[in-house]
C-alpha cells in the first residue's frame, strides 16, 4: 500500500511562503496531477514528497510512515524531472540501472528488471547507446524506465513533456498514461498545461498561490469548478466570465448582462442564486461550447441573442467567434457550417443548464 | 509560407547573402593576417632555440647569419642526456609536478564540490575566498613561506629548505586556488537535477562525486590538470628561492645556474636544455588538448 497524505505542508524559502499549509490524500495506485500556473506551489509539493526540499511544517506520510525528515533514497520513491537528468556518461542501460547497483542488487536480477522495464518502454534497442544519440521522446522514456526499475511506491513526474515538441508531448501523454495503466503505481504528476492534467488525471488538484484551489476529477473541475480561478485555468479556450446582475422579475431569477440581454436563470439554480440577488459583484460564467448557433430546435435551456461578431477563427472541427458584450470579449464556438462572419449580425445560443454564477469578491462559484 | 511570400523573400535573402559571404571573406582575411603574424611571433623564440642547440659553441660566437646552421651537430644532446646532473633535474621537476597536480587536483576537486554542491553556512564567501588568494602574487608569498619554514624548523625539527620535495607543498599554494575555481565552474555548470537523481537513485555525497560529477566534468578537470602542470612545471621563484644545492635543483633553474658560469653563457646547451625542459608540457597537451577539447563540444550534460 502506498498512499501519499500531505497534512497541513507549509513551505517558505526564508520569509516568503510558496506553499500555505495544505492538505492532501493520494490513494494507492491513483494517478494525481497536480495544476497551476508557475510559482503556485506544485513544484515544491512535489520535490516536498521526494525529500528534495525540506518541510517548513506539517507532515508528509509515504504509505503509513511519516517521510518528514527521511532522506530521498529511504523514501521508495522515483521522480522524472523535466530535463530527464539522465546521466550524460552512462549508456541507456547503465543509466537505469544505477540506482539498483548502488543498492548492489545481484547483475542477473538487475538485468530482469532492466529488459522488462525497456520492454514496456519500447526502449530495447537503445539500452546500450548514450543519452546524446537519442531524441527528446526516447530520452524521456529512458528517464521513466529508470524510474520503473527501481519499483518504487510512488512515481514523482516534474513537468516531464514540456521540454518535447507538441506532437511528442501528446504521444507521450498517451504513453505515460499506458504506462500507468500497467504498473499501475501511485503516482504524483506536476504540469502546468491543463490539457495534460485533465487527460492523464485520475484526480487533478488545482493549485493557486501556494493553496489547493480544489480537488476533483477531471470532469468535475471542468463541470463544476469551485473557485474563479478554476473555472478560468480549466479548459480551452477559457470560460467566459461577464459582469452581470440578478434581478427578480415576476417570481423568476433573471441574469442581465447588459440592456439588450437577459437570460432567465434555470428553474433548478434559483434556489441557490436566491440569496445573492443584493450581490454587486457577480459574473456570468459559461464555456465557450456552450455558446453556439441558434439550432433548428432550441432546448428548454437554450436562450437565443444576438450580437455583432469581432474575429472569426475556423478549427476545422469549429469555428471560434469573438464578440464583446459590456466590454468583455467573448468566445463561442459555432459550427463551421453555421456561416458566422466577421464583422457581421449573428444570432447565438446560450445554453443556461450549464452557466456559473461567481461572486468576484470572494472568488467563488456561487 | 504562401508562394508571394517566398518569392519576396527570395531575391532580398540572396542579396543579404552576398553581403554575409562579403563580409566574411574580410574576416577570414584579416584572422588569417593575424594569426600568422602571431604563429611568426610565438614561434620565433622555439625555432631559434632549435637552431642554436644544433650549432657548436663556435658556430654560436660566429659572425654567421644565425638562423641557419652550417655545420649541425647534436653535441649538446649528448652533452646533456650523459650529464647526470641535468637527468638529476629532469627527474626532480617530473616527480614534482606530478605530485602537484595529484595533490592540487585531489583538493581542489573535493573543495569544488561541496563549495558548488553542498550548500552550507559561508559556501559562498568560502568560494570568494579561494579565489582572492589567488590574486596574491607568489613574489609577495615567499617571505612568509621562509618564516613558515623556519617555524617548521623550530617547533617539528622538520628542514624544509633546501630539498626539491619542498616544492610539492608550495606549489599547491598557487595551483589548488586556480583548480578549484575552474572545477567550481565545472560543477555549477552540471544541472542540479542530475544530483538530485542520484540522490533519489541512492547515491551518497561521495557516490555522486565519484560515478556522476568527475566522468561529467571530465574536460574540466583536464583543463584544470593541464593548467596544475603548466604552472608547476615553468615555476621559477619558488625554486630559486628555497633550493641551493645542485642536487636539489628543479630544471628551469637547474639550467641556468649551471650552464651559466661566471659570465660564460654556454648558449648551445642552455638552448637545449630549455627545448628538452619544454618537451613534457608540450607532450601532454599534445595528448590531452583533444580529449580535452572533444569534451567540450560534445556539451554531454544538457538534456
Amino acid at each position: 500500500m502506498a498512499q501519499v497524505t500531505l497534512r497541513k505542508v507549509v513551505k517558505n524559502y526564508d520569509e516568503t511562503p510558496a506553499v500555505r499549509g495544505i492538505d492532501l490524500d493520494i490513494a494507492d495506485k491513483e494517478f494525481v496531477v497536480l495544476v497551476g500556473p508557475s510559482g503556485c506551489g506544485k513544484s515544491t509539493t512535489l520535490r516536498m514528497i521526494a525529500g528534495l526540499e525540506e518541510i517548513t511544517a506539517g507532515d508528509i506520510l509515504i504509505g503509513d510512515q511519516v517521510v518528514n525528515d527521511v532522506p530521498p533514497k529511504d523514501r521508495d520513491i522515483a521522480m522524472v524531472f523535466q530535463n530527464y537528468a539522465l546521466y550524460p556518461h552512462m549508456t541507456v542501460y547503465e543509466n537505469m540501472s544505477f540506482g539498483l547497483r548502488l543498492k548492489k542488487m545481484p547483475k542477473a536480477d538487475i538485468d530482469v528488471r532492466v529488459q522488462s522495464a525497456a520492454r514496456i518502454l519500447d526502449i530495447t534497442e537503445l539500452l546500450q547507446r548514450k543519452p546524446k544519440q537519442l531524441s527528446g521522446g526516447q530520452r524521456q522514456r529512458v528517464a521513466m524506465g529508470r524510474a520503473i526499475v527501481r519499483d518504487p511506491k510512488v512515481f514523482l513526474f516534474d513537468e516531464p513533456l514540456s521540454n518535447l515538441d507538441a506532437k511528442l508531448r501528446v504521444q507521450m501523454r498517451t504513453e505515460i498514461k499506458k504506462v500507468h495503466q500497467k504498473v499501475r503505481t501511485t503516482t504524483v504528476y506536476v504540469t502546468h498545461d491543463q490539457v495534460e492534467a485533465m487527460t492523464l488525471a485520475d484526480r487533478v488538484v488545482v493549485m493557486n498561490g501556494g493553496n489547493i484551489e480544489q480537488v476533483g476529477a477531471p470532469n468535475d473541475l471542468y463541470h463544476a469548478p469551485a473557485t474563479k480561478f478554476v473555472a478560468s485555468f480549466i479548459g480551452s479556450p477559457a470560460m467566459n466570465m461577464i459582469p452581470c446582475r440578478l434581478e427578480q422579475a415576476a417570481g423568476a431569477l433573471r441574469v442581465r448582462l447588459t440592456d439588450e440581454i437577459t437570460f432567465p436563470v434555470p428553474a433548478s439554480r434559483t434556489a441557490r442564486y436566491q440569496p445573492h440577488l443584493s450581490k454587486s459583484r457577480l459574473l456570468f460564467g459559461l464555456r465557450p461550447e456552450h455558446i453556439t448557433e441558434v439550432p433548428r430546435h432550441l432546448e428548454p435551456e437554450q436562450h437565443p441573442f444576438e450580437v455583432t461578431l469581432d474575429v472569426t477563427e475556423p478549427m476545422g472541427q469549429e469555428t471560434l467567434v469573438y464578440f464583446t458584450v459590456n466590454g468583455t470579449e467573448i468566445c463561442a464556438s459555432v459550427n463551421p457550417t453555421a456561416g458566422a462572419q466577421s464583422d457581421a449580425r449573428m444570432a447565438l445560443a446560450a445554453d443556461l443548464s450549464n452557466m456559473h454564477l461567481i461572486d468576484d469578491e470572494t472568488g467563488m462559484v456561487l | 509560407m504562401t508562394d508571394a511570400a517566398a518569392n519576396a523573400a527570395g531575391p532580398s535573402r540572396t542579396i543579404q547573402y552576398g553581403s554575409m559571404s562579403r563580409d566574411r571573406k574580410w574576416a577570414l582575411r584579416w584572422s588569417y593576417f593575424f594569426l600568422v603574424l602571431f604563429a611568426i611571433f610565438f614561434l620565433m623564440p622555439p625555432i631559434y632555440m632549435l637552431i642554436t642547440s644544433l650549432k657548436t659553441s663556435a658556430e654560436i660566437s660566429a659572425a654567421t647569419n644565425p638562423w641557419w646552421v652550417f655545420s649541425p651537430t647534436l653535441d649538446n644532446y649528448v652533452a646533456l642526456l650523459t650529464q647526470n646532473q641535468f637527468l638529476v633535474f629532469f627527474r626532480n621537476s617530473i616527480v614534482v609536478s606530478v605530485c602537484v597536480v595529484a595533490v592540487s587536483m585531489v583538493i581542489s576537486v573535493f573543495a569544488a564540490f561541496a563549495l558548488a554542491r553542498m550548500r552550507f553556512w559561508g559556501s559562498a564567501t568560502l568560494a570568494t575566498g579561494v579565489f582572492l588568494t589567488y590574486l596574491i602574487p607568489d613574489t609577495l608569498l615567499f617571505i612568509p613561506l621562509f618564516k613558515m619554514f623556519a617555524f617548521v624548523r623550530d617547533t617539528f625539527g622538520i628542514e624544509l629548505m633546501n630539498h626539491w620535495w619542498t616544492m610539492i607543498i608550495v606549489y599547491p599554494t598557487l595551483t589548488v586556488p586556480f583548480c578549484t575555481w575552474i572545477m567550481i565552474g565545472y560543477f555549477a555548470s552540471i544541472p542540479k537535477e542530475l544530483d538530485e537523481a542520484a540522490l533519489i537513485d541512492g547515491a551518497t555525497w561521495m557516490q555522486t562525486l565519484f560515478r556522476i560529477f568527475i566522468p561529467v566534468a571530465l574536460p574540466g578537470i583536464i583543463a584544470a590538470t593541464i593548467f596544475a602542470f603548466t604552472v608547476s612545471w615553468a615555476q621559477f621563484l619558488y625554486p630559486l628561492a628555497f633550493t641551493t644545492s645542485t642536487d636539489q635543483l628543479l630544471l628551469p633553474v637547474g639550467i641556468i645556474t649551471t650552464l651559466i658560469k661566471g659570465d660564460v653563457f654556454n648558449w648551445g646547451q642552455i638552448m637545449t636544455g630549455a627545448l628538452l625542459g619544454a618537451a613534457p608540457p608540450l607532450i601532454i597537451y599534445a595528448f590531452l588538448m583533444d580529449y580535452y577539447i572533444a569534451g567540450l563540444t560534445a556539451g554531454a550534460t544538457k538534456g
